[in-house]
């Protein structure tokens, strides 16, 4: 895909001038015009360009959120009340960057769960997933710098036990986490630099995002068959196919954002935030933003300090290690009869960790904690390098053409003629 | 290059010189932007307080400030001492004899970074209506730690005892801690 090549023919004589020059016309016009995707891509495959949307609100909301708020112990948490009250819209901007953090994690993971249904991590893309793998830490990185900022009491409670992680670390854990405070305890002085560092990471963010479309356009998309398309009918020029079908589900989307921003726009927070950051009173009850809370119960099923927060690490990690895990030859769930069922069981074991996450952590609670704990490790370790190998998948069409015109199901044969005929009605 | 093997040159060790000198003055330049985040002078500058003890009952407890962190100081009524003492040290996850966490002599006055050790929450504990925990101690409301009445770990995820920071009598009332 990588070698398709642009179909741009420049118009005006300016444009020929630029593109002797500085081709981007015909770059953005092969990748995101012309460029081949496959006919048959559902509605989560519009996910994709959801996240560059939101990533992009987020940019533009915290850039100028910037300029009202101010990053010190004193004056952070009255800059938020400041901003939601004085500034001009601030209501609206400041409402928009903190549903958008959630609306973006929302978004990733369906982005995530298509990709582990589909098989989108299997050969040739292993790379690209490794770098969605790599974008997702560093949006956690950031959402937990950005939720220190307002100052309140779980911006303060959630930093410290999220940078006490480091203090896990064997001999030199307690130095780490000194240097990450810059003190004995989170501080002021921590505050300004985690807003150093929550402003520096979504421009990191964009790069990462610029070689995850990059690898993408090397290998092509994957497709909810998971064959390779093969001919020309397999495919439709992504302008104005895909991008209209993206378009559609960008406004639903937006739609859901909305909601959220004008009508419930303190509903994915949490309360105790509106109360000012205090060192010397912890909440009754700690919890991170929903978005963390599988994690953050897999940390507590875990008996040791050490082993928790190894547990959590390796949680996220094991995800990089997806595509050689799984076994199968087959990429797309839908022709898996048996690992079927067990990927809904995992999508149900990380609903459950994330309901575990938000109760308090005692009695039946962190019994079930740790059965869903052991699922989420078992369903990599386990079920995907066996499954793979034991179960006959059946139902595979012969092409995406085949698969859209309801044609060879089963792998049956195809004529030739009936193959023509499917290429003509293109 | 040829393809057979040859001595090194002059060129070879130059080169290796060269990469190895650049290496290590990238990383002594990169250290002033790491050593930047360490604790400063200004918070090193608050590293000890004093506190007068008089005000404290026998049974009462305060929290004072140290290096940003609470510490808790609670004077112990005798029964409490005798409990705390009572524990066979055999059966702590981090065993620590009740002695060990007190000065010779003035066993009544229990001094402890009021952090807990898993995480860094701040236990319950010092005021009257708080939860204890199980064995009257403090208790850590974020992830359920409870420790004892000499601050030793003794149920939960805290992998250790709370600290008990440096600290000295100045006066038969007044404690100088770090």
């Amino acid at each position: 895909m990588s070698t398709h090549p642009s179909s741009y023919e420049p118009r005006s004589g300016v444009a020929k001038w630029m593109d002797e020059r500085l081709p981007v016309a015909r770059l953005m016009h092969g990748q995101f015009v012309d460029f081949p995707t496959p006919r048959n891509l559902n509605y989560l495959w519009t996910f994709g360009g959801i996240l560059t949307f939101v990533l992009g609100v987020q940019l533009l909301t915290g850039i100028v959120l910037a300029m009202h708020y101010v990053p010190s112990a004193g004056g952070a948490f009255d800059s938020i009340e400041h901003i939601r009250r004085d500034v001009n819209y601030g209501w609206l901007l400041r409402n928009l960057h903190a549903v958008g953090a959630s609306m973006f994690f929302f978004a990733v993971y369906v982005h995530i769960f298509r990709g582990l249904y589909y098989g989108s991590y299997k050969a040739p893309r292993e790379v690209l997933w490794i770098i969605g793998v790599i974008i997702y830490l560093v949006m956690m990185a950031t959402a937990f710098l950005g939720y220190t900022l307002p100052w309140g009491q779980m911006s303060f409670w959630g930093a410290t036990v999220i940078t006490n992680f480091f203090s896990a670390i064997p001999l030199v854990g307690e130095s780490v986490v000194q240097w990450l405070w810059g003190g004995y305890a989170v501080s002021g002085v921590t505050l300004n630099r985690f807003y150093s560092l929550h402003y520096l990471l979504p421009f990191v963010l964009v790069g990462l995002v610029a070689l995850h479309i990059w690898a993408l356009h090397v290998t092509g998309q994957n497709n909810p068959t998971g064959i390779e398309p093969q001919t020309r009918s397999d495919t439709v020029p992504m302008s104005p196919y895909a991008i209209s079908k993206d378009m559609f589900a960008l406004a639903v989307f937006i739609i859901l954002f909305a909601w959220f921003v004008f009508f419930m726009p303190d509903y994915l927070g949490h309360a105790d935030n509106y109360n000012q950051a205090n060192p010397l009173v912890t909440p009754s009850h700690i919890v991170p933003e929903w978005y963390f809370l599988p994690f953050y119960a897999i940390l507590r099923a875990v008996p040791s300090k050490l082993g928790g927060v190894v547990a959590m690490v390796g949680a996220i990690a094991i995800l990089v290690f997806v595509p050689w895990l799984d076994t199968s030859r087959v990429r797309s769930t839908k022709y898996r009869p048996l690992y079927f069922w067990f990927f809904w069981a995992f999508v149900f074991t990380c609903l459950a960790l994330g309901y575990l996450g938000a109760k308090p952590a005692e009695g039946v609670y962190v019994t079930w904690a740790r059965v869903f704990t052991f699922y989420y490790f078992a369903h990599f370790l386990i079920v995907m390098p066996i499954v793979g190998v034991i179960e006959t998948p059946t139902g595979m069409p012969r092409s995406i053409s085949d698969d859209v015109l309801g044609k060879g199901n089963g792998g049956s044969a195809l004529s030739p003629a009936t193959a023509a005929a499917a290429a003509e009605k293109r | 290059m040829s393809s057979h093997a040859e001595e090194p040159t002059r060129r070879d060790f130059l080169t290796i010189a060269g990469t190895a000198f650049a290496a290590v003055g990238g990383a002594m330049a990169l250290w002033p932007f790491i050593a930047q985040m360490n604790p400063d002078a200004s918070t090193q500058a608050l590293a000890s307080v004093e506190i007068d003890l008089t005000p404290v009952k026998a049974g009462q407890a305060i929290t004072v400030m140290w290096r940003g962190k609470p510490v808790f100081i609670r004077n112990r009524t005798p029964e409490e001492i005798e409990k705390a003492a009572a524990t066979p040290v055999g059966e702590l996850p981090d065993p620590e004899s009740d002695l060990q966490r007190v000065k010779k002599g003035r066993e009544n006055w229990l001094v402890l970074v009021g952090i807990c050790t898993h995480l860094g929450c701040i236990p319950k504990g010092q005021s009257l209506a708080d939860m204890k925990g199980d064995y009257g101690g403090w208790f850590c409301p974020c992830h359920g730690s409870h420790y004892d009445l000499s601050g030793r770990i003794r149920k939960g995820p805290a992998p250790r005892n709370l600290e008990v920071p440096a600290y000295e009598f100045v006066e038969d009332t007044k404690i100088r801690i770090g």
